[in-house]
């Protein structure tokens, strides 16, 4: 594959995912409005990758290896911490289900 | 044939999919428990892919094939030191963090990816730079896309900061005046001509070409802390939403930097989903995006409703003791209670549970009235109530109370106040004007449980509090609900 391939390739990914981001949510309660923000926020937790990758690849430059430390552990912070929160709000809603059926 | 590349390609692929399902069920509140699961199981796809990626040989094997050479240490031990401390870290604070305290909690774990986002930025930056001053040619988007992720990830990062310090009260007040809204677009023109600064850097500028980039960082840093001091307490969900989705954006942006497909993949999917849920809550609210960001709520109001702060017509409120309250309501047919933030914040959910049981089983007909926007964050009420295990029942929404305020005996209002203010009916001048609200001033009384006469977190006075239905109760949420329920049992 050519650069401006991979360059193309790599905004056509950008573009859908735009689109699908914006359906996929089109219509939400307002009381999960809390929950969801915190699901995609756990989402983008996913930037502990990156940081992993800066990270093995900064061979002996120790600044950009502590940068690229540091980046892990706030990515894992933002990722364990966030699905953690999400669930914890959402078990919430879980409980009072069956409280409201068994009456 | 590369298989550890191809492996961990095909998880990242799975684990998109399970994001865009997990999305999808987080939306819908029978499923929204399973989905927030399912994205965590696409997370533990996209790391271990991730690890058998950088471990396996993947990544040796792709940068052979781009002709660098093989990486003799890829810091192995540092990664999973890094992932178990943030781990850690993280998961432990989100367990130990009060309802209460979610808002906050969410507004700094936002904080926490758009810092690694603008790390990695800096990091990306100074390779490029690196492969400049070499005379190597860079991949413009990947470069663009570095000075975006660095810019967007530092505003996340501050700006997210900044909510946390005002929805913890550090800093409650909405700072605005014309000299801060000129240096906000003082700034703003500096932060483009850094970007531009950067994007021309050739590598050759002080600190290894790096110093532009720095300059950017600090100089989005002073943006982000201009753009959020206006901003009032009561506006932080927006807030908070917009810089999920701007962290979202900033990780899709070191995606195109790194060439990370997932990355862009997810980045871009919460950018997008974020940006919408911004405005669905702008929507619930009543309020444009724009108006919540540059209007800054705080700034009309000083001039139209400071009259009872600056002791303007002298109006009264009546106040009443506990025990006279206590009489009251168990002697009516109905009480609606209406919950807001002064309840979330003593944490006087389940004492206010204590009180509707105590009054339920004299024989009252108690409900709670949960207004969308109630509290920090939209849903924030119902979250606490749920806790407190408030029976599902008694919970009501907007829509199914307001016609019932008009046959109530007594609204309770436990520490709530925009979302019950009748110049959000009436006065075109009122920054709430056009919000819908919990008709509380229709009930035959009005009991609110406040600390003081202050106004709430838009700013502006109530004219309920002088309503002659109305009774002041003064006190701190949860001692005052405390003080009534021993009232209650004495009767």
């Amino acid at each position: 594959m050519t650069e401006a391939t991979v360059i193309l390739y790599a905004i056509y990914i950008f573009m859908l995912a735009v689109f699908v981001g914006f359906e996929v949510i089109s219509k939400v309660p307002v009381q999960l409005h809390t929950p969801l923000m915190s699901g995609t926020n756990a989402i983008h937790g996913i930037v502990m990758l990156g940081g992993m990758l800066v990270l093995a690849e900064s061979g002996n430059n120790a600044l950009l290896t502590w940068l690229g430390f540091a980046a892990v552990v706030l990515g894992a912070m933002n990722l364990f911490g966030g699905f953690v929160v999400t669930d914890r709000m959402l078990e919430m809603f879980k409980t009072k289900k069956p409280a409201a059926g068994g009456k | 044939m590369d298989f550890p590349k191809l492996l961990s390609d095909i998880a990242y692929l799975v684990s998109a999919i399970l994001f865009i399902v997990g999305l999808k069920f987080l939306s819908n509140p029978k499923k929204a428990r399973n989905g927030n699961q399912l994205a965590a199981i696409g997370m533990t796809f996209a790391v271990v892919a991730s690890l058998v990626f950088i471990f396996g040989g993947g990544l040796n094997g792709a940068r052979t094939a781009e002709g660098l050479p093989p990486l003799a240490d890829t810091h192995g031990l540092l990664i999973i030191l890094g992932i178990v401390l943030g781990a850690v870290v993280g998961a432990v604070a989100a367990r130990k963090v009060a309802m209460t305290e979610m808002p906050q909690m969410v507004a700094l774990l936002n904080g926490c990816g758009g810092g690694a986002a603008a790390l990695i930025s800096t990091v990306e930056f100074a390779t490029f730079m690196a492969a400049k001053s070499a005379g190597k040619p860079v991949d413009p988007l990947g470069f663009g896309a570095t000075m975006f992720g660095g810019v967007i990830g530092s505003l996340s990062f501050w700006g997210s900061l900044m909510a946390f310090a005002k929805l913890s009260g550090v800093m409650e007040k909405a700072i605005t005046s014309a000299f801060q809204k000129f240096l906000t677009v003082v700034v703003f023109l500096a932060v483009i001509g850094t970007v531009v600064w950067s994007g021309m850097a050739t590598g050759h500028e002080a600190m290894g070409g790096n110093l532009p980039f720095y300059t950017l960082l600090g100089v989005a840093l002073l943006f982000s802390v201009l753009m959020v001091i206006p901003i009032g307490g009561a506006d932080m969900p927006v807030v908070i939403s917009l810089l999920n989705s701007c962290t979202g954006l900033a990780v899709a942006a070191t995606g195109f930097s790194l060439r990370q497909p997932a990355l862009i993949i997810s980045g871009t999917l919460v950018g997008a989903s974020g940006t919408l849920l911004t405005l669905l809550m702008c929507k619930a609210m009543n309020r444009s995006i724009t108006n919540v960001l540059f209007a800054g709520v705080g700034s009309g109001p000083v001039a139209t409703g400071g009259g009872a702060a600056t002791g303007g017509p002298a109006k009264s409120a009546r106040e009443i003791s506990a025990d006279d309250l206590a009489m009251l309501c168990c002697n009516v047919q109905s009480v609606i209670i209406i919950p807001g933030y002064g309840m979330a914040v003593a944490q006087a959910q389940h004492v206010t549970r204590e009180l509707g049981d105590l009054l339920t089983a004299k024989g009252v007909d108690v409900k709670y009235a949960v207004h969308p926007v109630a509290g920090r964050m939209p849903g924030h009420m119902n979250v606490l109530l749920a806790e407190a295990n408030v029976p599902y029942e008694q919970l009501y929404d907007l829509e199914q109370i307001n016609s019932e305020f008009e046959r109530c005996d007594v609204a309770m209002v436990i520490g709530a106040n925009d979302v019950i203010n009748p110049a959000a009916r009436y006065d075109k001048t009122s920054p709430i004007y056009g919000m819908p609200i919990l008709d509380a001033d229709k009930a035959r009384n009005i009991i609110v449980v406040k600390r003081s006469l202050k106004p709430g977190f838009a700013g502006i006075d109530n004219e309920i509090y002088y309503d002659p239905k109305t009774y002041m109760f003064f006190g701190d949420a949860k001692a005052a609900i405390t003080k009534l329920v021993e009232a209650v049992k004495q009767q």
